[in-house]
């Protein structure tokens, strides 16, 4: 009997000591202010904010607490600047609506700004009216999940982007469901990070864009109806896995744009109805496997300096165009892809075409040099000529083939 | 006209040639189908034959028909009947057989396959209607070629020669002043002369349906607005309709003053 209750006894001593104060914040509480509530907390307390809408800007967490929101509260910034700045480790963010962040030129205003800050976590967040949405600047081992970001950007000198990544590492972004901002995603000089399964759509210019950034991942993403899917610009190492590029139209739209990029991984990617495919320019040692190119305008296009770059097993489904090539060399591996324009038999029946096949068309050559000529595409000539030249390539580079083109599409 | 239209109408759907396009069409549709178990790309295939079988068969159809049943004619020029009532009900007797066994050959096999359920099937009414449209054209262009020359071998030839011309030498001329003249702003050109092309006419519109993600590419404003609106469509559309009636007027036009 003593020893059960001196074990209760001090079960509650421990969690009193270690469990610490939950602050409620509502309209008619003690506290209505969430500014107010972060003053009066210590380290590691909750504030527990109620159902409501709270007028408040400028709000600084500078201590390791977990602010909650119950029934999604709101805070309106109406427009004057800056709403969360976090300068704390271990802070959780969780069930807030925030919106109306000011616009500025000369500041980039944030719904929830990081800032050299270690630990956190944010999630569960509705952002709307925003100019930038979560900004994380020098902050390492955050966690970005669940949150829904809405902008309404119409143009790009006056947008921000959704979720802004700078000089940060280790941050995990997940479920998120970003729209009509400038870039969906953004990272910039940030590393080791891993971004899964968010929906990224109606963006004005990228749907995810890395730029500087290393030994980053993503996969099983969704990236609809943007400027461009995804930039990955001047970056290493970058693996993209499983994700789907979808209806990125107009005259400078790209399902993946690659720019100055060494050894990546590209693998089970589905990229439909783009313009253009995967835009590849001075990308070097990157494996294409496993992807899915369905009713692109051009499935690939190689702008040129792309070197030792290997496409195999991959899907090319009804594009207007498979591979798009401006020089005579080629330094590219294609083998083992499927390609459903290919017209050869099978005689020995072991799944691998007997006669090579040749993605560059003829056509592809002239549309590059006259746009214009696009409007003959499909026409019974161009059919000739592309023929002719397939039968004896002139300005095609006669080492791009594939030479073992497989008669049923490849599966994995 | 309806009598004639009926009885030319009949007059062919008895015959074997209507049986022969009927079945090669079904053939056709059925080995696309099963052959290839892929609704989109049969899609495309389909277009390609269409485009260049359809005008061909619609001219050396429409030909082979003016001249084989020219005592017949002759016979109801007799009549108390006005000349463009013969001719009109005649072309439309034989341009209506040919959509007929077009529609139905193409239409069966893929109603078969499961076309209702199908998301292709816009891009495959488009198919039939453009198809259709060719029909139109390319027999009221063969009826005025039969109707300017006595000579059957001659006929014959020009007839011929429009359908190669149309089908691959003017592409070919269209494509070297494309690019002879790729200095200067072309997209406007190169627009008109696809309207003054029915088998380039009916392939543009076939590409907006399953090309456009290649087609928005071009940077040109008049391009895009062309293809990204309904205005590529509906301009297509008229400019088809235009073309039937044109020949068709020359037709009745050509058809009054001539001396039998």
């Amino acid at each position: 009997m003593t020893r059960a209750f001196i074990f209760l006894i001090s079960l509650f001593l421990i969690s009193t000591f270690t469990f610490a104060d939950t602050i409620e914040v509502c309209k008619t509480c003690n506290l209505s202010s969430i500014n107010e509530a972060i003053a009066l907390a210590k380290d590691h307390d909750t504030i527990l904010i109620k159902k409501g809408t709270y007028k408040e800007y400028d709000i600084l967490i500078d201590k390791p607490l977990s602010i909650l929101g119950e029934g999604h509260p709101v805070i309106d910034g109406n427009l004057k600047g800056e709403i969360i700045t976090i300068i704390a480790d271990n802070v959780t963010l969780d069930g807030l609506s925030i919106i109306n962040v000011g616009i500025s030129y000369t500041e980039d205003f944030a719904a929830v700004r990081v800032k050299k800050a270690k630990n956190f976590s944010i999630q569960n967040l509705v952002l709307e009216n925003l100019f930038f949405g979560i900004y994380i600047e020098k902050s390492h081992y955050g966690k970005v999940i669940h949150n829904k970001i809405i902008g309404d950007a119409v143009e790009e000198h006056n947008s921000g982007n959704g979720i802004h990544l700078w000089y940060s590492s280790h941050i995990e972004i997940e479920h998120n469901y970003v729209q009509h901002v400038r870039d969906g995603i953004y990272l910039e000089f940030s590393d080791d990070s891993f971004i899964r399964n968010n929906v990224s759509s109606n963006n004005l210019r990228y749907g995810l864009h890395f730029m500087f950034s290393n030994n980053d991942e993503y996969q099983d993403n969704t990236f609809e109806s943007n400027g461009a899917g995804v930039a990955v610009m001047f970056s290493k190492n970058i693996k993209m896995l499983s994700n789907t590029f979808k209806e990125n139209w107009g005259s400078a739209s790209y399902g993946l744009l690659l720019k100055e990029i060494n050894d990546a991984e590209i693998i089970g990617n589905t990229f439909e109805e783009n313009t253009i495919g995967i835009n590849i320019e001075g990308s070097n040692r990157i494996i294409y496997k496993h992807n899915n190119f369905i009713n692109n305008g051009w499935a690939v296009k190689v702008r040129g300096a792309c070197y030792t770059n290997s496409f195999t097993a991959n899907n090319f489904l009804y594009n207007s165009f498979d591979i798009s090539y401006n020089s005579r060399e080629n330094d590219n591996v294609f083998d083992g892809n499927f390609w459903s324009s290919y017209s050869g038999y099978d005689l020995d029946n072991n799944g691998i075409g007997d006669v090579p096949y040749r993605p560059v068309k003829l056509f592809s050559y002239i549309v590059n040099r006259t746009p214009e000529t696009i409007i003959l595409l499909r026409s019974l000539f161009i059919d000739l000529i592309d023929f002719s030249e397939k039968v004896s390539p002139v300005f095609t580079p006669d080492n791009l083939i594939d030479q073992h083109p497989l008669i049923k599409k490849a599966e994995w | 006209m309806l009598k004639i239209l009926k009885y030319s109408f009949f007059d062919l759907m008895r015959s074997r040639w209507s049986y022969v396009y009927f079945a090669f069409y079904l053939l056709l549709g059925i080995v696309l189908l099963f052959l290839n178990n892929d609704l989109s790309k049969a899609v495309i295939t389909l277009m390609n034959v269409i485009i260049v079988l359809v005008p061909l068969i619609g001219t050396i159809f429409g030909v082979m028909y003016y001249y084989n049943s020219k005592e017949f004619t002759e016979l109801l020029l007799a009549q108390p009947l006005k000349r463009t009532t013969i001719f009109l009900g005649q072309y439309l007797g034989v341009a209506l057989s040919l959509s007929l066994s077009l529609v139905l050959g193409l239409g069966l096999p893929f109603v078969f396959y499961g076309l209702f359920k199908s998301n292709a099937i816009w891009d495959f009414s488009l198919l039939l209607i453009t198809g259709s449209f060719l029909t139109f054209i390319f027999t009221a262009l063969a009826f005025n070629i039969a109707l300017s020359n006595e000579n059957k071998i001659k006929g014959f030839g020009y007839a011929i020669l429009l359908w190669l011309f149309l089908a691959v030498i003017y592409d070919g001329l269209f494509l070297m002043s494309i690019i002879l003249f790729e200095d200067y702003p072309l997209d406007k050109m190169s627009l008109m002369g696809t309207l003054l092309n029915p088998i380039d006419l009916s392939r543009t519109l076939i590409l907006l349906k399953l090309d456009i993600s290649a087609l928005l590419g071009y940077t040109g404003a008049v391009f895009k607005k062309f293809f990204g609106t309904d205005l590529g469509l509906i301009i297509s559309f008229a400019a088809l309709i235009l073309w039937v009636i044109l020949p068709v007027s020359r037709i009745m036009y050509k058809s009054k003053r001539k001396d039998f």
